[in-house]
Parts: structure tokens; C-alpha cells; sequence
């Protein structure tokens, strides 16, 4: 069913339409989500024909622009985050949460309940066999927050698709409803929290 | 005087039940799905999720708990009551810790399959992240209390069907918990055996048998093809 939902459009609509602009992004996510969105398969095909990617790890833009749909994939973890999800809501017109770890932390989110200094000196100190012994503190790197956060504590957002990670079919039939105009929603099958 | 008809209508479907019967038991009897969460066929009613609440002549009632009586009017399948099942369950989720990626009982838990029932697609409120631990002291069973929706359905059956009373459910309001009856408080210390029924019982991934949790992979689950709308109407299940 949801491989038969189409983007195709009269020959003539698609000539004067403007493309969709897409940005995605994963905070702290595994990138299971994006990979996820690559089993859409050919169906990308379709979707290049009405849209264009920004920031994405599949154009490697490192900014996001006016946007129509954000894709979010990853909870928020640490001050990066923070500032890529800002960017993305005030660029994107539609917001998408996708994946466990966006909309309720998922796996990060389990130190949760853990100190984080206590976190990160089990691991980078008292570690047998650890080299450097102390936590490493380059400026380069994101500082971590004391808790990891789903994004809608952050930002407002639009759309939620659950899963860990959500399928190919249901990331498609959710995009395809959106694009089209209609309700966005997943039957039973494409619907999971696992 | 003439004998007034058992029936009553479920969202404008007319239906028989049998004197004694509750809404719920007379819906389920006639193939009519109710959500509900706490409520076990096999046990007494606990009326304490109100996953049930339908609307009786315009008043909001559980449906578990409330006798069917003759000329009832009741509304249960309706957008606004399903929006706020919707709520408490969003609820449940936010204040206990489930994280369904990495739970054994995923795809056989009943408030996950209402999540997928009440197309649930956030949490909408903030994470608790509550800390409520794990008890794995027990060589065949292990409680994790972060999954717990106190629905005290374990304590009625170590009670009633057992007879130990292993589970009881200790403090108020957010402060809720169930509590296991042993000298040290541990589960490996009580009279469970993994042969209860209070091990069975459990309607979420709180009480767990051991090494036994993927025995039937993800994706041949109860809830994974059918929804529980469908399998709650199935003999069998509840
Ligand atoms: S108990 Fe149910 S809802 Fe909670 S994590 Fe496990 S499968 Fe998910
Ligand atoms: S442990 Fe399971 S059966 Fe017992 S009260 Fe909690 S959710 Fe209900
Ligand atoms: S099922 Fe009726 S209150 Fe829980």
C-alpha cells in the first residue's frame, strides 16, 4: 500500500512548481534514521524530481537555509545539538521529529538517571589500560548536557514518526501524506515503537 | 409488568448482555472493542487506568467497573474520548521509563499496542527519566520497576491465584510503587516461583520471565500484524 503512494504529478504542475527544499540532520542519533530514509530505494528517485536537498549528510552542506520540510533524526545531548535543532526550526517550515531518540531520547537517554562527570571518568580514567587518563577537554569538542533531551523540550515540533528506526515505508508514506497535502498518518504495520 | 429488554447501544449499536455483566465484560461478549489497560478478564475489575472511560447517558464512567444496565446509551469509539485515552497514555509513558527499542516485551505489551491503537506518535509532555531500578536477585524472574503502571493486576493474582502475596502496592499518588513482601525486599527472597501467575500477568514489560525474553523473535508478536482491537476480541487473549 504504501509503495503505491505516489509523488507523481501532471507534467505541466511540475515545470512551474518550485522544488521542495529538504534538510535533515541527526543529533544524537546512531544514524539508523537516515539509513532508514535510504531504503525508500529507488522511490528517491521520485522525490528529487519535487525536491532538493540543503543541509544533509547526503549533500554535506554544512548549514541549513530556508527550508519547507527538517528532518530530525537523535535526541539533544550536548550544546551542538542545541544549536543545530535552533537553526533547523528557525530555517524549516515543517519540522519532523523521526526516530526513538528524537522523541523520547532513546538509548542516550539511559545515563539519564547517571552523573555525567561520574560517566565520563569511569570511561576516560578509570578505565584499565586507558592511555591519556583524563577526559578529553579540545575545545573543538560539543560540551555535554547534564541530561539528554527529546527535541520537542527544545524546540516546537510539527511531526512525530516513531520507531527505532522507523521503516523505509513508513518514513515514505509519512513524506508522501505531508507533501501531497494530506493527514499524515501510519497504518498499524508501519506504526512501531521498537 | 413487562420485562424491559437486556440490551443497551455501544455508539449507537445495539447489543444483549447478561444481568451482572459490566459494560466492559457485555461490550467484549458481543465483539465490541473497549481500550483498557488495567482490566484483566480473569480478574476482579481495579478500575484504575481509566483507558476504559466511555461515556454512559452522557456521563464519563469506566467502563470496567460499571454495571451494563438496560437503555444505556453509551459513546466509546468517539475522536474526543479517544483523545484522551491518547493523553494518559502519553502519560504512562512520560512517568515510567520505556524505552520499547531495548524492552523484552515489546510487540506483547499491551500499552505500547494501545499507543499503536490510539495512534500515540509522541509523548507530547517532558520525560520523567524516573530512577525506579531493577530487581534481578531472582534465579527466574527479574521486576523492572521503571515499566510499572501500577495496575496492581501482580498483587491480585499472588494473592488470589497464588496465595503468597508477594506484591503489594506501597505510597501515594506519584509516590506509587509496588513493593515486594520478603525479609530483604528483593524478589530472590520471596515465595515467587516462575510458575505464578503473577509472573504471567503482568500487562507490560515490568514483571519478566529470565532468559526466555526472545524466544519468539520481533516481528512474530502478539501485536505485531494484528492490532490489539483485533486480539483483544480473539479467545485467548485479553
Ligand atoms: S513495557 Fe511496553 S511500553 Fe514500556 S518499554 Fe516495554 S514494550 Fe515499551
Ligand atoms: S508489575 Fe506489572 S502487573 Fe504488577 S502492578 Fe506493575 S504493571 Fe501491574
Ligand atoms: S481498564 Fe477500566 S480503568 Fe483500567
Amino acid at each position: 500500500m504504501s509503495k503505491a503512494a505516489t509523488l507523481e504529478k501532471p507534467a505541466a504542475d511540475k515545470a512551474k512548481k518550485p522544488k521542495l527544499r529538504i534538510a535533515t540532520t541527526s543529533l544524537s542519533g546512531c544514524f539508523g534514521c537516515h539509513t532508514s530514509f535510504l531504503d525508500i530505494d529507488e522511490r528517491i528517485l521520485q522525490l528529487v524530481e519535487i525536491a532538493e536537498f540543503d543541509r544533509s549528510p547526503i549533500t554535506d552542506i554544512k548549514h541549513c537555509g530556508p527550508c519547507d520540510i527538517g528532518i530530525i533524526e537523535g535526541g539533544v545531548c550536548n550544546a551542538e545539538n542545541v544549536h543545530v535543532l535552533r537553526e533547523f526550526r528557525a530555517n524549516c517550515k515543517t519540522l519532523i521529529a523521526i526516530g526513538a531518540c528524537a522523541i523520547n531520547g532513546g538509548l542516550p537517554a539511559l545515563r539519564n538517571h547517571l552523573d555525567v562527570t561520574d560517566c565520563l571518568t569511569r570511561v576516560y580514567c578509570d578505565r584499565a589500560g586507558g592511555k591519556n587518563h583524563t577526559v578529553p577537554n579540545d575545545p573543538e569538542l560539543p560540551l555535554l548536557l547534564e541530561k539528554v533531551h527529546p527535541i520537542n523540550e527544545v524546540v516546537r515540533i510539527d511531526y512525530f514518526v516513531p520507531g527505532c528506526p522507523p521503516s523505509g515505508d513508513a518514513i515514505w508514506k509519512f513524506l508522501t501524506d505531508l507533501i501531497t497535502g494530506r493527514m499524515p498518518r501510519l497504518d498499524h504495520e508501519l506504526l512501531r515503537f521498537d | 409488568m413487562t420485562d424491559i429488554a437486556n440490551t443497551l447501544t455501544i455508539d449507537g449499536r445495539t447489543i444483549s448482555f447478561e444481568p451482572g455483566q459490566t459494560i466492559m465484560q457485555a461490550a467484549l461478549a458481543a465483539g465490541v472493542f473497549m481500550p483498557h489497560l488495567c482490566y484483566n478478564p480473569e480478574f476482579k475489575p481495579h478500575g484504575s487506568c481509566k483507558l476504559c472511560t466511555v461515556t454512559v447517558n452522557g456521563r464519563p464512567q469506566s467502563a470496567c467497573t460499571i454495571a451494563a444496565m438496560p437503555g444505556q446509551e453509551i459513546q466509546s469509539d468517539t475522536p474526543e474520548l479517544n483523545g484522551r485515552r491518547r493523553v494518559l497514555l502519553q502519560m504512562l509513558f512520560v512517568e515510567g521509563h520505556h524505552f520499547c527499542p531495548g524492552c523484552e516485551k515489546s510487540g506483547n505489551c499491551q500499552l505500547q499496542a494501545l499507543g499503536y491503537e490510539m495512534e500515540m506518535l509522541s509523548p507530547h509532555f517532558s520525560h520523567f527519566f524516573p530512577d525506579r531500578g531493577v530487581d534481578a536477585t531472582h534465579p527466574d524472574v527479574m521486576i523492572d520497576f521503571g515499566r510499572c503502571i501500577m495496575c496492581e493486576l501482580c498483587v491480585q493474582a499472588s494473592r488470589d491465584v497464588d496465595g503468597k502475596n508477594v506484591f503489594a502496592l506501597a505510597g501515594r499518588g506519584l509516590a506509587s510503587h509496588v513493593v515486594v513482601n520478603s525479609p530483604s525486599g528483593k524478589l530472590g527472597d520471596s515465595a515467587l516461583e516462575v510458575t505464578d501467575k503473577a509472573v504471567e500477568v503482568c500487562p507490560v514489560g515490568a514483571i519478566l520471565r529470565k532468559r526466555v525474553g526472545f524466544a519468539v523473535p520481533i516481528g512474530e508478536r502478539i501485536y505485531d500484524h494484528d492490532p490489539i482491537s483485533v486480539k483483544a476480541l480473539e479467545p485467548d487473549e485479553a
